[in-house]
């Protein structure tokens, strides 16, 4: 800093003392104002830090005397969502399943709070929105159901599972394992005529040879005509919509040696009313019966 | 008569001197020897009263901004039922703001960006033209400081009044006389804090929860806040906030240029200015007109020299000029030492040419000019053809199709239907662009490629719409399809353009 200050002769304003190639600073200090500012930021820095967490250590923080945390903040904040959600929780509770559509409200609710719960549990399997996964997770937005595509058939299938063995209610079927009853002409011929059930056989004469075996071993749960049946969750075989893949070599392949989905019981897990709502989400994804 | 002037002048110059010396001292003087302080003091302005053309239009502008400001929400408009009567409301819980006719959805924010756009290009054409205008006359921070000014000469009396009860001693009179000023000063601050909340809630509702002590919390906060604010910066802060805070002085000289009218000191008549002593340095002939009064200075609402030109405090409030011409008309000599006019002029003057003409109409006023109108013109073209419809359609990404068990793909589109109107509306939603396709509307009876679809007044009306497109129609991975929403009463009609999605070939 200089000794002896220094005035700029055009503007007759102090300088700093400070030269650079021949440039010197005017020396416009800021208001004494502006400084108490920022001293006054400084003591609301030091009240928020005894009011509010701040200082970190290894396992926290500090409480702050107000005790506020954010944990604390939505812990409320979920209770006063709750305590709103209640008279419609209510609802949900009180309505008959079948009934809940005809409440415009309630459907609603029911939709998103479905929609939540889904995305939560179901998705990870089922994709989001109900988009299905190849490998035998099926489309629920679709118009197939293999064990039903009503409300009441979609709750119970929520609530037990499919093929859950520590629920005794669970849905339950079982195609045999074709590969040790049939021999490759037969499985071959029966996968042709399984493709003219949809118009797309290549060997007509496989095909017709094919009905025979079908009606023998798999007329019983997917009917003579291929048309399915949800009490033993037997797919209808003349859709276009196929769970395990629907070419010659993934048909083969099924009837050979079966897939079979298995799908948890969600009863313990989660309770009547939300699954409910599921029900009436899944319901509403495009395909509900 | 013009001594006894000049003598009151001298006495109240005085202390406007020593408060000078101060302020040039200040840095440096109070620690002479030692290193310059770091910041400054504020040195007091105490603006004294003055009469004139300016200060006339400063009164007319002043009640003229404040009336619109604490009456514009009293004007009622009337939409019908349902909706608020206030002509200038901002409704945030509703998500609508409301200028006379005019309706805004949130969607349409941009009226608001054209709107600032306007107000910028405006302010840049008027501040080439003639200076800091805005600053002077109309900015809400001169206003209310002037608002304030004018209660603190009132209860503490004009410029050497104040300056002596300042330097007073503690006192039950200046006591009272500061509780006075700070009371009216909270008053007009908590009034104007109460009119901004009244463009956010209607008036007379919000004024009977006041009374009544009914309002809301946040009510109360923000009127506190802006209560808050008034208070501290038309009272207390002042020309700081020209000086220190606002952006705006520092970049407005961009929009000068040598012909733009600003509030000059004529040097070349002025100087060599020197005080005016009886048969001593009297003759006009040998001498600048200036006579050192610092009246300019007395007056000035920041506090500084206007002689010493253009600079930034200076916020072009022309009081200084409506002094000047006072002094000069009590000496008899022609007004206008301190004037309106252009740099050019000045030069040209100093120089002894004669006086070029004002150059209004320049490439920057133009440019300006023309921003201005064009911006304006597309506001006003998309205000005349605002549609009173629109749509908005959201194509469904889980799943992004569907295949059905016939093998038709299915597309889920979530339509939005927006009716600006205060009526309940029925429209017509089609589908076009892919034959065969037939649409469903959920829990809505179909018509093959067209439904009808109500939408409640003033509201967004949500529907889930199917697309169905059969087998035998190759689709593609994506195919562009197009929706359009007509109002069959009064022949709107809007159109969106979405995609149909289906399995990769």
């Amino acid at each position: 800093m200089p000794t002896k200050i220094e005035k700029d002769a055009v503007t007759g304003t102090q300088t700093t003392g400070h030269e650079w190639d021949g440039i010197k600073e005017l020396n416009t200090p800021l208001p004494k104002w502006w400084l108490y500012t920022f001293y006054a930021c400084i003591l609301w820095s030091l009240v928020y830090w005894v009011l509010y967490p701040a200082i970190p250590y290894i396992t926290g923080a500090t409480r702050g005397i107000l005790g506020w945390s954010s944990r604390t903040q939505i812990t409320e904040q979920l209770a006063t969502a709750h305590a709103a959600q209640a008279e419609y929780l209510k609802g949900i509770h009180d309505t008959q399943l079948a009934a809940i559509p005809d409440n415009p409200k309630l459907f609603e609710f029911a939709r998103r709070g479905g929609e939540v719960a889904f995305n939560d549990n179901c998705a990870p399997c089922h994709g989001v929105g109900g988009s299905g996964n190849p490998g035998g997770f099926p489309v629920l937005a679709d118009d197939v159901w293999l064990w039903g595509g009503t409300l009441a058939a979609i709750q119970q299938t929520v609530t037990h599972g499919i093929r859950w063995s520590d629920d005794a209610d669970t849905r339950v079927s079982e195609m045999p394992t074709f590969g040790e009853i049939l021999s490759h002409d037969e499985i071959n011929n029966v996968a042709e005529y399984v493709l003219s059930l949809s118009g797309r056989a290549d060997d007509p004469k496989a095909a017709e040879a094919g009905a025979q075996v079908f009606t023998d071993n798999c007329a019983a749960c997917h009917g003579d005509k291929g048309q399915g049946s949800h009490d033993v969750g037997a797919p209808r075989l003349s859709d276009a919509v196929w769970l395990y893949g629907g070419t010659k070599a993934d048909i083969v392949s099924q009837v050979t040696k079966p897939k079979h989905g298995v799908m948890p019981a969600w009863s313990g897990r989660l309770d009547a009313d939300t699954i409910k709502m599921l029900a009436v989400y899944v319901h509403s994804l495009g395909g509900g019966k | 008569m013009s001594d006894e002037i000049v003598v009151e002048e001298v006495s109240s110059v005085r202390e406007q001197k020593e408060a000078l010396k101060r302020r040039e001292e200040a840095p440096a003087g109070a620690t002479a020897g030692r290193d310059q302080p770091l910041y400054a003091d504020r040195v007091k302005v105490y603006p004294r009263k003055v009469w004139g053309t300016f200060r006339r239009l400063k009164w007319a502008a002043l009640g003229l901004l404040l009336a619109i400001y604490y009456l514009v929400p009293w004007i009622r408009w009337d939409r019908g039922p349902g909706a608020p009567d206030q002509a200038v409301l901002i409704d945030m819980p509703s998500r609508r703001a409301y200028f006379f006719f005019i309706e805004i959805w949130p969607q349409e924010v941009y009226y608001l960006t054209g709107l600032l756009i306007l107000a910028a290009v405006g302010l840049f054409f008027v501040t080439s033209l003639a200076g800091r205008v805005w600053c002077g006359y109309a900015c809400p921070q001169t206003v209310w400081t002037d608002l304030f000014m004018w209660v603190e000469r009132l209860v503490e009396g004009d410029r050497n009044a104040r300056m002596r009860l300042d330097r007073q001693p503690f006192s039950v009179g200046k006591l009272a006389r500061k509780a006075t000023k700070h009371g009216i000063w909270l008053l007009i601050a908590f009034v104007t804090g109460g009119a901004w909340i009244m463009y956010f809630k209607d008036a007379p509702t919000l004024v009977h929860e006041l009374v009544t002590f009914r309002a809301a919390e946040s009510v109360w906060l923000f009127i506190g806040l802006f209560t808050f604010t008034t208070y501290l910066l038309a009272g207390w802060a002042r020309e700081q906030v020209c000086t220190y805070m606002c952006p705006w002085p520092r970049f407005q000289a961009a929009m000068f240029d040598e012909d733009t009218l600003i509030v000059t000191y004529q040097r070349w008549r002025g100087e060599p200015r020197g005080k005016l002593k009886k048969g001593e340095n009297d003759d006009w002939s040998k001498r600048g007109d200036c006579i050192d009064c610092k009246a300019c200075v007395a007056v000035c609402p920041t506090g500084i020299d206007i002689r010493d030109g253009q600079q930034l405090e200076c916020i072009n409030c022309a009081l200084c000029i409506d002094a000047c011409n006072d002094v000069m008309a009590k000496l008899g000599r022609p007004g206008e030492l301190i004037t309106y006019d252009t740099e050019a002029n000045q030069i040209a003057q100093e120089q002894g040419n004669p006086r070029p003409r004002y150059k209004l109409i320049r490439i920057r006023t133009i440019f300006y000019a023309l921003l201005f109108v064009g911006v304006a013109t597309v506001m006003l073209g998309q205000l005349l053809f605002r549609n009173t419809l629109d749509i908005n359609v959201l194509h469904d990404r889980n799943p992004l199709f569907v295949t059905l068990s016939n093998g038709d793909i299915r597309n889920g589109y979530t339509v939005k239907l927006l009716n600006k109107t205060r009526e309940q509306r029925t429209f017509v939603l089609s589908f076009a662009g892919l034959p065969g396709a037939t649409m469903d509307v959920l829990e809505h009876p179909a018509d093959g490629d067209a439904v009808l679809l109500i939408a409640a007044p003033d509201s967004v009306a949500t529907y889930d719409v199917q697309v169905r497109a059969p087998r035998s129609e190759s689709v593609g991975e994506s195919h562009p399809v197009t929706f359009t929403l007509t109002d069959p009463y009064k022949g709107e009609t809007v159109t969106y353009k979405s995609v149909f999605r289906g399995p990769e070939r």
